[in-house]
């Protein structure tokens, strides 16, 4: 198994280095305009929030995969925890949000040793949409995850699982070897306790992110096609698919300097650009919170260290009212979230 | 570096030729738009259709578009490559069905 870009001691584990790279080159010779220029040309320059609806929460970076693509650099070797003592902080603002959501990702957060007991007091909130964002092979990792499924069931938790393909060789080129028959078999584990099923409360919706240097084609048509072939050959059902694209940061920017597309990608996030989509970016209605309690404006900005420009900077001093009034911190990662339908972890956006 | 005739950066400055002719360069786009829309084919057969006569055509700008089109489709390597089959079999059965007008000529000229 590979390892992280950290472990490696690659060069873009420096979140400096790779704020370079996006600031620079392409986007200084003028060759291609900055996110900020772009959005001032529609009048959407400074980004504000709208009404939060979405906390975010990364319970760690330690993951039992190291997909190609990731932008939080995760992995076995990332040993980056949330503490109890976080995740009591993290209640108390849960307790009184007017988010409508939470989102729980990681890493796999299921590799958290205290992740059950935190489900079990936030489902205790209240909150309308609880999402826990699952790898799907943590599920066959070990024994002690068998019954993730019907611990997600008694929770009443949104699994939200990530597939990059229906066939074997795109999604294991992706996520590595064996991912595909152990995320089938993990679907079906969920199908077997209702996930998944037409009608069923218990919600299973699919990330698709492309395996290489292009943009996700349609939204809709990627969700027939995916339906279609699981159901055909493996009998599994979903609900949504959420067709997410992939942002030229950690390890895909990586992939993307390596194989010499990262300008091309660049021509094509600004070429697909989508004031429409600058609209709704998930920035607008999110706060993301890391493992250590700081607070970022998503979670692409928490991975490149770029901390919410608010008085209020950690979870240990929440305060939603001060929070709303802060302009959204921006660089040239963002053209990922507007380009054609946009993008976000709930999907597209326009 | 060597300059070539093609340059796979000039692909995104296709739009430009609208500058020289905006009428009749628009008229283009528009039909262009129009035809990749989904109708009685779905866009999937449309892009596949597309990949096939990029090859046909030999067009490098057409080949690397519709390529790329194919993976944000979903379409697999094996379908594509299938699809170029098909152009390539078109272009081949074109050739050899020429050789009934060459057979047809030799038995003319032939004693």
């Amino acid at each position: 198994m590979k390892k992280s870009l950290l472990a490696r001691n690659n060069d873009l584990a420096n979140t400096q280095r790779q704020m370079e790279i996006l600031s620079n080159g392409i986007f200084q010779s003028g060759e291609l305009p900055t996110f900020a220029e772009k959005i001032k040309e529609t009048n959407q320059f400074p980004l504000k929030p709208k009404k939060l609806e979405i906390l975010q929460i990364n319970l760690g970076y330690m993951c039992n995969q190291v997909c190609a693509h990731c932008h939080v650099d995760a992995g076995p070797d990332r040993k980056e925890i949330m503490t109890t003592e976080t995740m009591q902080q993290c209640l108390e603002v849960i307790k009184k949000t007017e988010a409508h959501t939470l989102d729980l990702t990681g890493g796999a957060p299921e590799m958290n040793p205290n992740f059950r007991w935190f489900v079990e007091e936030a489902s205790k909130a209240g909150i309308k949409d609880f999402i826990v964002r699952s790898n799907l092979t943590i599920i066959r990792a070990n024994k002690k995850y068998y019954d993730l499924p019907e611990f997600f069931k008694k929770h009443n938790v949104h699994v939200v699982s990530s597939m990059p393909h229906w066939t074997r060789g795109k999604t294991d080129k992706q996520r590595g070897n064996g991912v595909f028959d152990k995320s089938i078999k993990a679907l079906q584990m969920l199908n077997e306790v209702g996930y998944g099923i037409e009608g069923s409360d218990l919600k299973l919706d699919l990330v698709y992110n492309p395996s290489g240097a292009f943009l996700p084609g349609d939204q809709v048509a990627l969700e027939n096609d995916f339906k279609k072939a699981l159901k055909d050959d493996f009998n599994i059902d979903f609900h949504s698919l959420f067709a997410i694209t992939n942002l030229p940061i950690s390890r895909f920017l990586d992939y993307l300097i390596a194989s010499e597309n990262y300008e091309d990608y660049m021509h094509s996030l600004v070429d697909a650009y989508n004031p429409m989509a600058v609209e709704n970016v998930m920035c607008t209605n999110t706060l993301s919170i890391s493992w250590d309690g700081w607070l970022y404006d998503c979670d692409f900005n928490q991975m490149l260290n770029l901390k919410v420009a608010s008085k209020v900077k950690h979870i240990s001093e929440y305060n939603e009212e001060l929070l709303q009034n802060r302009k959204i911190i921006i660089n040239q990662h963002c053209y990922g979230c507007t380009a054609g339908a946009g993008s976000s972890c709930q999907g597209t956006v326009a | 570096m060597s300059k070539t005739y093609y340059d796979a950066a000039d692909l995104r400055k296709f739009g430009k030729i609208t500058e020289w002719s905006e009428e009749l360069g628009n008229k283009f786009f528009d039909y262009y738009g129009k035809v990749f829309e989904e109708g009685a084919l779905t866009a999937r057969e449309k892009s596949l259709i597309a990949l096939a006569v990029a090859h046909t055509e030999q067009c490098p700008y057409c080949i690397d578009a519709y390529t790329k089109d194919g993976l944000q489709r979903g379409i697999t390597k094996e379908e594509m490559m299938e699809a170029v089959h098909v152009g390539a079999a078109i272009k081949s059965g074109a050739t050899l069905v020429h050789g009934v007008q060459m057979m047809n000529k030799v038995n003319k000229l032939e004693m």
